[in-house]
């Protein structure tokens, strides 16, 4: 009763969506205000009832009702309870009955700003959130539905539908499948949330730039209202990239975080363009240029966002995220494909209106030098998009499926993190519109002779790898630029009205959240390449066979095995545990216990890993396998990872910096007001 | 509209806008040519690291219709494992296991029934095509039975191929129609 009540939901959810994009889109046409109330109206009610189809599944799923195919699927009776709620997003029609649900919780939420003001923006803006909305519901309904149930019939044996066949009668499997053990990992529960959260928030953007382009404004209006949107989406779909790579660090046993997985490439590919958009609408606010650019950006967004989760999900490509194939597949590329060239016209047909204010006079000025950054990173995502499309390509052109692995990613693109790196370190010290090599020059050289600090450390420290020693003056260049922008704003400041240090840098960030916020983002990043170069070229391993009492030796430290239990657990597991001794040059460190755990109900084994974490350096200890006897040893295989935890330490940085500058100003007017006058002023000249 | 921009402008940074009428032309061939430059550099970079990096992506039996002209050569390959054949050597950390040939079109795999079905047929018949693989490492989770291998690494004189990168998909952790009960129950 209650599965036919949420596929009703559902049913009515879809023609709900359908509706408010119909009467938005004809309420803005025909200029009739009360068929856009209407359609608003509409959008807000998407959010209850998605609540309500998302409930019924969380229910059916916490409740054990493995007669529904999903919740069989992705739940067993040995799973606790709050793995079950985070089951819904453990397979496929659960996680795009999530996607919609998240998405209309934004949807709502726009409903409920102050439309007071740019009202024009709101039929066109319910249009495309609506319509993205529908076609997921769509999706759901029709291909991939999570209501389906299992019967049996004596003429046609077992099958899966969603209505009663003819004569069937239901079957109550037992128990569940379950999730697959290596999904239990507290990174894997929140990852997928807080990459979904980034994709659907990108689509609010996006629907304020195809609302501009509608109603015809050139400004950058679109761009002030959906700053904080941007940013949110790009906050999440951060934190969703880095618990990603936690998950893997900690869950796949390779002792590595990010391994150029056509599905990881998915999840980055809107990151790099929301970045690039990030950045250049700056450009836009501040100098009126890039307006086409920037509504380039934001499409290409949206449409590597449905992309993204496209790829996802239709097992297009071989990865290690094994997702299922399906008939999503062909729809999901009809939607992008007509999504990407209705907007295209959309803007071609504004080509005109959005013509640049200024002009480029320099090429170290900070609009050029964002210029470069776009640049990088379009270059970045060129790699990326030809990289994973490069089977499909080579197969069409030859009949021969031909792949790249990523040595290719890390080869065409690291040259070009590098180029972002010195532009990260230059570009904050350039002036708007105009800079010379003097001014620059002048503006650079203290933090630059710092930065030789950084150099001559790794050089005593023994590094002679040319790479190394790059990344490593990059990262002390930026982290000094950095520095030394902040050091200096907060003392002229501290000089000017004699407010402490301390209050001076607090009142400077809180005067310009953007700006610094933007700064801290940068020391994030540095210190994540700290991390990243650390694993990249000064990972080691070693492996072995031990028996009790005997070491395995790695960069100065030593690992004996002691021994090893083999025990049953409630929750259905077999562990088998490892203890090893941990000295680093002679001296204790305390033990550490690498495990292996086996899954009866999914015959699935799962590595854990024993880790020795510090800012130094992480030792990090893998059972390989081991005689049922103990004493007859043991297999480990030992990874040495210098500097790794400043990745995941840059990424609390990171996020922190992107939280302050996306914090709400008190009154976010005076900066509109200012700007009205500017145009104001134009105008009139 | 160009002048009004200009004037805007002017209101913002007066400096900037007189610079802007002097460095006009000059400037616009010098962000030609620097944009010019970047692109060219990335077109480079994909290009070369395209050809450096590039490997066959095959599946058994076009592997054996190659056979030796892709000696020396990275090549991905994928197959269906055979449970029975799995052998770990935890001294030396060498696996040997023994996948079949699957079909590598996805039109292919859906007209069969999907990856799962696919994966299982292959494993169970004699006569499809076999491969032995060695690989040296942690011997991985998922590998198990019907499990899908995908690998790097080159074929040796001795027909072995030796994996150094070794990826595991198992359809059926994921999501498989029907409950083994109901099999059961049929």
């Amino acid at each position: 009763m209650i599965v036919l009540f949420g596929y009703g939901a559902m049913f009515i959810t879809f023609l709900l969506a359908l509706y408010g994009a119909g009467a938005a889109a004809y309420g803005g046409l025909k200029n009739r205000a009360a068929w856009v109330e209407s359609g608003r109206l509409a959008m807000l009610l998407t959010f209850p009832m998605l609540s309500l189809v998302a409930g019924i599944l969380i229910y059916l799923l916490v409740t054990n009702r493995y007669e529904v195919a999903f919740v069989y699927n992705v739940t067993s009776n040995a799973m606790p309870a709050y793995l079950k709620v985070t089951a819904l997003w453990g397979g496929q029609a659960g996680s795009l009955v999530f996607w919609s649900w998240l998405m209309a919780a934004f949807a709502s939420a726009v409903t409920l700003r102050r439309w007071e003001r740019d009202r024009e923006f709101l039929p066109w803006v319910v249009f495309v959130s609506m319509v993205t909305i529908a076609f997921f519901v769509g999706m759901n309904l029709f291909v991939e539905n999570p209501f389906e149930r299992f019967w049996f019939s004596a003429g046609r044996g077992e099958m899966q539908a969603m209505f009663p066949p003819a004569g069937a009668s239901l079957i109550q499997p037992n128990d569940g499948r379950g999730l697959n053990p290596l999904l239990r990992h507290p990174g894997m529960i929140i990852h997928p949330p807080m990459l979904y959260l980034g994709f659907v928030s990108f689509v609010i953007p996006f629907a304020f730039a195809v609302a501009a382009l509608v109603t015809g404004r050139s400004d950058d209006r679109w761009i002030r209202l959906t700053r904080r949107w941007t940013l949110v989406a790009w906050l999440f779909l951060s934190l969703g990239l880095v618990l990603g790579g936690r998950w893997a660090y900690d869950v796949l046993g390779w002792g590595g975080y990010w391994g150029w997985d056509p599905v990881e490439i998915a999840a980055f590919m809107p990151w790099l363009t929301g970045t690039a958009f990030l950045h250049s609408v700056m450009i836009q606010e501040k100098r009126g240029m890039f307006k086409r650019w920037n509504m380039v950006l934001i499409i290409l967004t949206y449409s590597l966002v449905i992309f993204g989760t496209f790829l996802t999900r239709s097992g297009v490509l071989s990865s290690v995220h094994a997702f299922a194939q399906s008939a999503v597949g062909p729809l999901f590329f009809g939607f992008i494909g007509i999504e990407f060239v209705a907007t295209l016209a959309l803007l071609l047909w504004r080509w005109n209106d959005l013509g640049s204010e200024g002009q480029m006079n320099s090429l170290l000025s900070r609009e050029s030098l964002f210029l470069v950054n776009n640049l990088l990173f379009m270059g970045i995502l060129a790699v990326c998009f030809w990289g994973v499309i490069y089977p499909l390509v080579s197969e069409l052109l030859t009949g021969q499926k031909v792949t790249v692995g990523p040595p290719f990613y890390e080869r065409a693109t690291g040259p070009q993190f590098a180029g972002l790196l010195l532009l990260m370190g230059i570009a904050p010290l350039s002036a708007w519109g105009h800079s010379t090599y003097k001014t620059l020059g002048r503006a650079l050289w203290k933090p630059a002779l710092a930065s030789l600090v950084g150099l001559g450390a790794a050089l005593a420290y023994g590094v002679r790898d040319w790479a190394a020693l790059l990344g490593f003056w990059l990262v002390a260049f930026v982290g000094s630029v950095t520095l030394y922008d902040y050091a200096r704003s907060v003392w002229a400041r501290h000089k000017a009205r004699g407010e402490n240090l301390a209050v001076a840098l607090w009142r400077l960030v809180e005067r310009n959240r953007r700006r610094y916020g933007g700064y801290l983002i940068h020391l994030g990043v540095i210190l994540m390449a700290l991390g990243v170069i650390g694993i990249e070229l000064f990972q080691t391993e070693t492996q072995g066979t031990l028996r009790p009492g005997e070491s395995l030796q790695l960069s100065g430290y030593s690992v004996t095995f002691r021994e090893l239990a083999e025990f049953d657990t409630a929750d259905g597991r077999n562990v088998a545990r490892a203890v090893v001794d941990v000295t680093r040059n002679g001296q204790a460190l305390g033990q550490l216990y690498p495990r292996r755990d086996y899954y009866y109900a999914s015959q699935q084994p799962m590595t854990i890993p024993g880790v020795r974490s510090s800012m130094e350096d992480d030792l990090y200890v893998l059972l390989v396998d081991w005689q049922p006897i103990s004493a007859n040893g043991a297999t480990f295989k030992v990874y040495h990872n210098p500097l790794v935890n400043w990745l995941w330490f840059g990424g609390l940085v990171f996020i922190l910096g992107t939280m302050v500058a996306a914090w709400p100003d008190r009154d976010p007017e005076p900066a509109r007001a200012r700007s009205a006058v500017g145009k104001a002023a134009a105008s009139q000249a | 509209m160009d002048i009004a921009g200009k004037d805007s402008m002017a209101t913002k940074n007066t400096l900037g806008a007189a610079r802007a009428a002097r460095t006009d032309g000059n400037s616009r061939i010098k962000f030609f040519i620097g944009g010019l430059l970047i692109v060219s550099a990335v077109v480079y970079l994909i290009f070369t690291s395209t050809q450096n990096a590039s490997q066959y992506f095959l599946t058994v039996d076009e592997l054996a219709a190659k056979g030796s002209t892709l000696a020396g050569r990275e090549i991905r390959i994928s197959g269906a494992v055979l449970g029975d054949t799995i052998q770990y050597d935890a001294d030396t950390l060498t696996l040997r296991f023994v996948i079949a040939h699957t079909p590598g079109d996805n039109k292919e795999i859906e007209a069969q029934g999907g990856l799962a079905a696919v994966l299982h047929k292959a494993a169970t018949d004699p006569n499809a095509r076999r491969l032995q693989v060695e690989y040296k490492g942690v011997k991985p989770d998922l590998l198990r039975n019907e499990a899908q291998a995908i690998m790097t690494g080159k074929l040796g004189d001795d027909g072995v191929f030796y994996a150094n990168e070794l990826l595991l998909k198992c359809p059926t952790k994921y999501e498989e129609a029907l409950p083994e009960q109901a099999e059961a129950g049929q």
